[in-house]
């Protein structure tokens, strides 16, 4: 189980959203991390590459933030096993860079620009992360 | 004033994926378990950021340029192909099986945890095959 959370959601969202719209008014640039992390790495390591390892440092000093403020980390959960966990980054790793986005850019940033690429982008791996939730649980009890 | 700035921003998302819940796998993965334990939360997530970019993005692009680069750099293409439904599949499946998504993921390495640096390691290691196949396909196709 995990507690519902609507406002707080909600909040934490529109935080994502004004990232992006500021990354945007200020660098011009989509807010989406496969994009901005695709730029660190080899074949095509981009010649800008100092803005995105300070958004990534950015990024990854968020929970920092939460326990300045809260006086806690976030708490997580990682409930699956390793072997699946790593195989999933992989695939991850394949998609996001094949389907030129993620949650971010896509979900996000695109649907946000009304991209009919980003449109079909988002629900395409909604459907397909909700089949594999639903085989994973209900099918295989993973 | 260009890393100030985008470290700034990205401790925005980090923030307001710390405080989504996005960055819990746990909660990620009840998202899509309708079947199961279902928490709609993501949803809220989804909402929130999309209401705030699209109305954002509205005023913004108006602007003849960002404030501190000489264009706004965003995608042009419109086609629908394989590549991208198929990509996206298959992110699909990894998000599935993990509960992270690289925007829920970067956030989680400043935790202080082993997994999520475990999981980027793997994100990175299928991006890197698929530029190198690409790249290395783009090649033989087109021969120098």
């Amino acid at each position: 189980m995990t507690e519902f959370t609507p406002f707080l959601s909600a909040l934490g969202g529109a935080l994502i959203g004004l990232s992006a719209v500021l990354l945007m008014a200020v660098h011009g640039r989509i807010a989406g991390v496969t994009g901005i992390l695709g730029g660190l790495l080899p074949p095509k390591i981009a010649g800008d590459w100092a803005w995105r390892a300070a958004f990534l440092a950015g990024m990854i000093c968020g929970p920092l933030g939460y326990a300045l403020i809260t006086g806690g980390m976030p708490r997580i959960d990682v409930p699956v096993s390793v072997p699946m966990f790593l195989i999933g980054g992989f695939i991850v790793g394949i998609g996001v860079s094949y389907g030129s986005g993620c949650t971010s850019g896509h979900g996000v940033c695109g649907m946000a620009r009304v991209s009919p690429r980003s449109i079909v982008a988002t629900l395409t791996f909604m459907a397909t992360t909700t089949v594999t939730v639903f085989l994973v649980r209900h099918v295989f009890g993973l | 004033m260009k890393i100030l700035s985008a470290f700034a921003f990205g401790l925005i998302f980090g923030l307001g994926i710390a405080v989504s819940g996005m960055i819990d796998p746990a909660k990620v993965l009840n998202f899509f378990d309708f079947a199961g334990m279902w928490d709609p939360s993501l949803a809220f997530v989804m909402g929130g950021a999309l209401v705030v970019t699209a109305i954002g993005y509205r005023f913004v692009l108006k602007a003849p340029h960002p404030a501190l680069a000489s264009s706004f750099s965003i995608p042009t293409r419109r086609d629908i192909d394989l590549r991208l439904v198929g990509g996206a599949a298959t992110f699909g499946i990894g998000w599935g099986l993990s509960g992270f998504c690289p925007g829920g993921v970067v956030p989680a390495l400043g935790l202080g945890r082993a997994e999520p640096w475990a999981f980027v390691a793997a994100v990175v290691a299928g991006m890197l095959v698929a530029n190198f196949v690409e790249s290395w396909r783009m090649r033989s196709a087109h021969p120098a």
